[in-house]
């Protein structure tokens, strides 16, 4: 029997020839069945770890075990999926929507890399599971950007990859794509994948992630959504960079019936309640929370 | 003298059947040049392989493996000293090859060879001896079957490093693959338009191929059928007209280019 899924990684540090350590001691362990945030500011390693998850890397110290595996080990069976950032890729090379996600599948195949039947059945199922099977005879370029991210999702459909990363998945994407990639990255998680988000992107975080690991040219924090993302850690793992805007109680007048309207322009804000719990905009499958929240709430009201 | 008259002679036919196999092969690797963007290697590695070539000959060498050398010599000095220090690798480039070019040309004057430097530099394909001749067809066909063999995974290598890696590929050496082919290409080549043209042979198909289709597959043929066309037809030309083969068949793929850009522009203006 194959151990359970995991993502277990221990004490790694990471540096390059340059002399630059870009990671240290980081530690962090993932279950399968789960949507992790891997948050932090550019820079502070989160393209590192990838690099470490996916091996193009050697961690100096500390391991990484994929399944039980070793990195090197585990990429025999195709473990890891990748889907890159827009930016990394050429959107004018030459192919259509149905050689990217035949690429999945070159793992697969031997060496001539002659796709059989199963390939092309792999390929027009990952198409359709992402809704892009009127695409498919598209050149990469002619897509829109929502568009151009399901198409290196199905690729790691397509590969079977039962550990996807995503590098910045929502840069480009509009708000009715981002939705529509969230409930595909929930199915692939109840399907017991594990699937790791690199972003700087706060907003969408509690959306959509129920494990967060906050990195810092380290691991400063990692588990459950409501654990880790707290307005301590964030400040830790930010800096100064975020620009925090406070709805004082002067705004939020009994005129408004408690309701402020925020609106950004492209990224979703992080909103947090009064004693800083988060604030969701999707409340489906926290209807539980909603409601304990509410009986806190109603208790100190009788107290008064 | 009538339009069949060069199929008379010998040569001609040894010539225009010699030009289909280089036109191939520089046609099929031009489409990863292009899509790499290694123009300038292909420039820096053909022009690097001048030493190569002396110092072969100084040696009793055959010519072809020390241009080999040589060439991936150029583009591993240029990895290397890019990965020390903070230059950009196109500065890199441009000093290594042009020192290179200019050591085989210091050697050249300095050694007696019975080469012509004419030849080397700009091709001889009317006179090639029948030594450098097998030279040329051995560099071709095992340079044509790997990247036929290859093919997919080099698309892979240039359109997506990472995934390759991911899904096991060995990107490192399919770097050292395209370096290897890329410097067996221009051996082949050399013959035929000589080390200063080459690069056009290099990428003017890849790109003419490029303005047509965004289909890779059909790339590779649009690219193969226009290089061969344009090589048969520099050969023929070069015989009316009493000129450098190698300019001819280079200025016959810059015609091809030509035409292939005001198609696309045409199209893109109908549509």
């Amino acid at each position: 029997m194959t151990p359970p899924l995991s993502i277990e990684v221990s004490n790694v540090t990471v540096a390059y020839p340059n002399g630059l350590t870009a990671l240290s001691d980081a530690t962090f362990t993932l279950k399968q069945g789960t949507i992790a945030a891997l948050v932090g500011v550019n820079g502070s390693g989160k393209s590192t770890l990838f690099k470490a998850i996916m091996g193009f890397v050697q961690p100096v110290s500390g391991s990484i075990r994929l399944a039980g595996d070793t990195v090197k080990e585990s990429r025999k069976h195709k473990l890891v999926a990748y889907v890159p950032q827009s930016e990394e890729v050429d959107w004018t090379f030459p192919v259509s929507v149905w050689d990217v996600v035949m690429m999945g599948r070159y793992g697969h195949m031997n060496f001539l890399r002659i796709p059989s039947a199963e390939d092309k059945r792999m390929v027009r199922e990952s198409l359709a599971r992402v809704g892009m099977t009127d695409f498919q005879e598209r050149q990469i370029g002619e897509l829109s950007g929502g568009q151009k991210k399901r198409v290196f999702l199905a690729r790691a459909l397509a590969q079977n990859g039962q550990i996807i990363l995503l590098d910045e998945p929502f840069t480009g994407v509009d708000v009715t794509t981002e939705e529509a990639i969230i409930e595909l990255l929930r199915a692939l998680r109840d399907e017991g994948r594990i699937i790791l988000v690199s972003t700087h992107n706060l907003g969408s975080v509690p959306e959509f992630c129920d494990q967060v690991v906050l990195v810092n040219r380290t691991v400063l924090a990692a588990g459950p959504l409501e654990e880790v993302f707290t307005e301590d850690n964030l400040s830790r793992a930010f800096g100064g960079v975020l620009r925090q805007f406070h709805f004082e109680s002067s705004t939020i007048q009994d005129h408004d019936g408690k309701t402020v309207k925020l609106l950004t322009d492209d990224e979703r804000p992080l909103v947090f309640g009064k004693d800083g719990h988060l604030e969701y905009k999707d409340r489906s499958e926290r209807e539980e929370l909603v409601k304990q929240r509410e009986k806190i709430e109603d208790g100190r009201v009788n107290d008064e | 003298m009538n339009w069949l008259t060069p199929l008379q002679y010998p040569f001609m036919v040894e010539a225009l059947l010699i030009s289909v196999l280089i036109g191939s092969v520089c046609a099929v690797l031009s489409c990863y040049l292009v899509l790499k963007g290694w123009s300038l290697m292909g420039d820096a590695i053909s022009h690097a392989v001048l030493p190569g070539i002396v110092i072969a000959y100084m040696l009793g060498l055959p010519l072809a493996v020390g241009a080999f050398a040589a060439g991936l010599f150029c583009a591993m000095a240029t990895g290397w000293i890019k990965a020390c220090t903070r230059i950009k690798e196109d500065t890199v480039m441009g000093i290594v090859f042009t020192g290179m070019f200019a050591f085989g040309l210091v050697l050249f004057t300095k050694v007696q060879t019975d080469a012509h430097l004419n030849h080397i530099l700009f091709g001889n394909i009317l006179g090639i001896e029948r030594a450098d001749l097998l030279q040329t067809i051995i560099a071709a066909v095992i340079t044509l079957s790997v990247v036929l063999i290859m093919r997919k995974d080099l698309m892979l290598f240039c359109f997506d490093p990472a995934h390759a890696r991911a899904i096991g590929l060995n990107t490192t050496l399919m770097h050292y693959v395209l370096l290897s082919l890329l410097s067996g290409t221009i051996v082949a080549s050399m013959q035929a338009v000589g080390i200063l043209l080459v690069v056009a042979m290099l990428v003017t198909p890849g790109c003419t191929a490029r303005l047509l289709t965004d289909r890779f597959d059909r790339m590779l043929m649009i690219a193969t059928a226009s290089s061969v066309l344009a090589s048969c037809l520099g050969v023929y030309v070069s015989f009316f007209i009493n000129g450098t083969t190698g300019a001819c068949i280079v200025l016959a793929q810059t015609l091809l280019f030509l035409l292939a850009f005001a198609t696309s522009k045409w199209r893109t203006r109908s549509v």
